[in-house]
């Protein structure tokens, strides 16, 4: 098995399938830890990592700490809407006072595509990409997958169906990226105009057919609808999108009696899901968030090994 | 003060000439060329191995002088003009304060004529302040020597003022170059809209957006029966549009930039902003079908569409970035890289498009080597490789989208008026 070797996680494109293994084989012997009376390793002791969100998050925010924290990191919150960043700093000049500080690893979320790619070439330090714009989210998919992997023993000749706002999703693309290079057959399954021009060359199968995405699918995974991105008439109403695309007992009924339901959050309740999918037997909603945690912590161990260059 | 340039290879379209000669100049004109010259007195320039052609002439830059001179001035982008052998260039208006009056033209001129180390032409506004509402007084502009009309950077999205000011152009018969870009498709694109925007979580540009507005711009200044330049070429469609109204017999000309001829969208995937430039480079396929075009003379001429901007403006987050990058100095080396040697291309055809094609379009008495006109010669090395390093750039922005790459042709002396104004 091939080591991973980066300094950064800029995203999954830039992943062989080789290195994507080894994140996840990584993530299993972490998965442990969390179980454990003292949840903690000292993997990471004596490192900081510094989680730096331009954008509202919740869950993948705590999950980067309580990932840090596992392995024994210090860890700093930097939240834009108090620090320097609302003075006027850039991106670089708050990457470079990081590094100038002395942490080990910048855990990064920012509503800009590329924002991640950009620090990286400027720090010698780590950088996670924590979601930028709507390119990517590594780790997000990562714990997808994991996920998947666990529930169905294997990624490899599975029908996944991705479905929702394809288009705004840096979290569809991430795991289109992993899922594909790990020999999954993936769908897409969106209204027309929220599937991007181009992402047939992905490696996907494009559908405008809930059914059709659910009926061959061994896992399904329900994106958030952003309806807040866009103002056109054309977009789908909350209503019209239920009725068309929402994952549903009913659609169920008609797919692989072992689908599991997956959805990144956070939820839409009635909107792109129904209540009773996303609190029903199918669902893995709540263990996606729990492996986040052990993904995150073989992540942030590997960024630290690459970038000693082990 | 006379200057021999001695056996080099002598390109001129503009005389059909391409061999190697000796070439006389006296007080700033082009005396004689001949196969041999006794150099006497003259300071004598060795080209053995190098190439001699007109001064080449840059029909699109952007000086940013006067308003954002922390960017470039008229002093600096004209050294870096003559760095890359180009020995007059066309200003584009869009400055602080834009050009679209006497006063602000006049002004100009007077910084011009300060500070200007090549020769700079003008052009005017075409619209009051480019906001495509009312039309500038063209008719006056052209008195103050103002050479083409324009509102780079936008387009005219009212018709009927587009139309006006054909009709007004073509009475006076100054040229209009379009910046064709239909923003109600473009709004909010970064990079060419397709596989490379989707992947990279962008925005995209379509190629709809240029040339539905070439096609509209051409009609346009077909019904008013006048010319027309189509300013940064980037697609395939674009192309087949002129290259129907050329058929028609309609007044069109057309240019396309060297990045666009050396680049595309692929070299954009590592959010590198100094390769986000309007409109966005495209696919390999536009990239080939633009060396076709400008092969086959659908696209006239290259320019460099020079954009200077401050490393704030560029280094920061992409989709945030400044769109724009710069060309004075590599334009020559891209478009001989892109072309020479790989396509077929001769040198007379890289003379054509860089230095004889846009002096004719703009109707300069340059782009020449015949007798009797200025002595502004550009002598260069076809096969000599460098690389593009930031040290290196005279421009006193660096946004460069070579930076790091290895280009072919350096250009070893530029000679302005009759004088060495540039050496390697």
């Amino acid at each position: 098995m091939s080591r991973w070797g980066q300094k950064d996680l800029l995203g999954l494109e830039y992943l062989t399938g080789e290195q994507i293994e080894h994140i996840l084989l990584t993530a299993d012997s972490f998965k442990e830890v969390s179980t454990r009376g003292v949840k903690k390793v000292p993997a990471l002791r004596g490192k900081t990592v510094v989680n730096l969100f331009y954008e509202p998050s919740t869950r993948t925010r705590i999950s980067f700490e309580i990932a840090a924290k596992r392995l024994s990191a210090d860890v700093i919150n930097i939240e834009t809407e108090t620090s320097s960043i609302r003075k006027g700093e850039t991106l670089i000049d708050t990457g470079l006072n990081i590094q100038a500080l002395k942490a080990d690893i910048i855990v990064v979320r920012h509503n800009a595509s590329g924002a991640a790619a950009m620090l990286a070439r400027r720090v010698d330090i780590s950088v996670i990409n924590a979601g930028d714009g709507w390119h990517e989210h590594p780790t997000q998919a990562l714990l997808d997958i994991f996920t998947i992997r666990q529930r169905l023993g294997r990624i490899q000749g599975l029908n996944i169906s991705i479905v929702g706002d394809i288009a705004h999703s840096r979290v569809a693309r991430s795991n289109i990226w992993g899922l594909t290079k790990l020999g999954a057959r993936v769908t897409v399954c969106a209204p027309k105009m929220l599937i991007p021009p181009g992402i047939e060359k992905m490696g996907v199968r494009i559908t405008d057919k809930i059914d059709n995405a659910i009926q061959e699918a061994d896992a399904i995974n329900v994106l958030r609808m952003q309806f807040e991105r866009d103002k056109t008439t054309a977009f789908p109403k909350q209503l019209e999108y239920f009725k068309n695309f929402a994952v549903t007992e009913e659609r169920l009924k008609r797919a692989k009696k072992d689908i599991i339901v997956m959805h990144p959050g956070p939820i839409n309740r009635g909107i792109e899901i129904s209540s009773e999918v996303a609190d029903g037997c199918r669902s893995v909603i709540l263990e996606q968030v729990t492996n986040g945690i052990a993904v995150r912590m073989a992540v942030l161990f590997l960024a630290w090994q690459g970038r000693r260059g082990l | 003060m006379s200057i021999i340039i001695k056996q080099g290879l002598v390109v001129d379209p503009s005389q059909g000439l391409r061999a190697i000669k000796d070439v006389l100049i006296e007080n700033g004109k082009i005396v004689r060329i001949a196969d041999c010259i006794i150099p006497g007195t003259s300071q004598a320039i060795n080209a053995k191995g190098l190439v001699v052609m007109p001064g080449l002439v840059d029909m699109h830059a952007h000086l940013r002088e006067p308003g954002r001179e922390d960017k470039e001035t008229i002093e600096t982008a004209t050294m870096a003009a003559l760095a890359g052998g180009i020995t007059s260039v066309l200003a584009m208006p869009n400055t602080t304060p834009c050009i679209d009056s006497a006063q602000a033209a006049g002004l100009l001129q007077k910084r011009i004529q300060k500070s200007a180390k090549a020769n700079v032409f003008v052009a005017g506004a075409l619209t009051k302040n480019r906001k495509g509402h009312a039309l500038t007084d063209i008719e006056g502009l052209c008195n103050k020597s103002v050479l083409a009309f324009t509102d780079d950077g936008s387009s005219v999205d009212d018709e009927k003022l587009l139309s006006s000011a054909f009709d007004i152009c073509r009475k006076t018969g100054v040229l209009i170059v379009c910046h064709c870009e239909d923003t109600a498709l473009s709004a909010g694109g970064t990079v060419n809209r397709g596989f490379i925007s989707t992947s990279m979580g962008l925005r995209g540009i379509s190629k709809e957006s240029e040339y539905k507005r070439v096609e509209r711009d051409i009609n346009i200044a077909e019904s008013a029966q006048a010319r027309i330049h189509i300013a940064h070429v980037s697609c395939a469609e674009s192309v087949d549009v002129i290259r129907q109204a050329k058929a028609k017999g309609v007044k069109v000309t057309a240019e396309t930039c060297p990045h666009y001829l050396m680049l595309c969208e692929d070299d954009v995937r590592g959010f590198d902003t100094n390769k986000k430039m309007n409109p966005p480079l495209r696919s390999c396929d536009d990239r080939n079908s633009l060396k076709r075009a400008v092969i086959d003379g659908v696209i006239d001429i290259v320019s460099t569409d020079h954009a200077p901007h401050t490393e704030n403006e560029k280094d920061i987050e992409f989709e945030r970035a400044a769109f724009g990058v710069i060309g004075l100095e590599t334009m020559l080396p891209v478009t001989l890289t892109a072309l020479y040697g790989n396509d077929s291309t001769d040198l007379t055809k890289i003379a054509q498009i860089c230095s004889t094609g846009p002096a004719r379009i703009l109707g300069l008495k340059k782009g020449t080597l015949s007798a009797g006109s200025d002595a502004d010669v550009v002598i260069f090395d076809p096969e000599r490789e460098w690389m593009v390093e930031k040290r290196g750039i005279v421009s006193k922005s660096k946004n460069s989208a070579f930076l790091g790459m290895r280009l072919k042709g350096k250009v070893i002396f530029t000679i302005l008026n009759g004088a060495v104004a540039y050496q390697a």
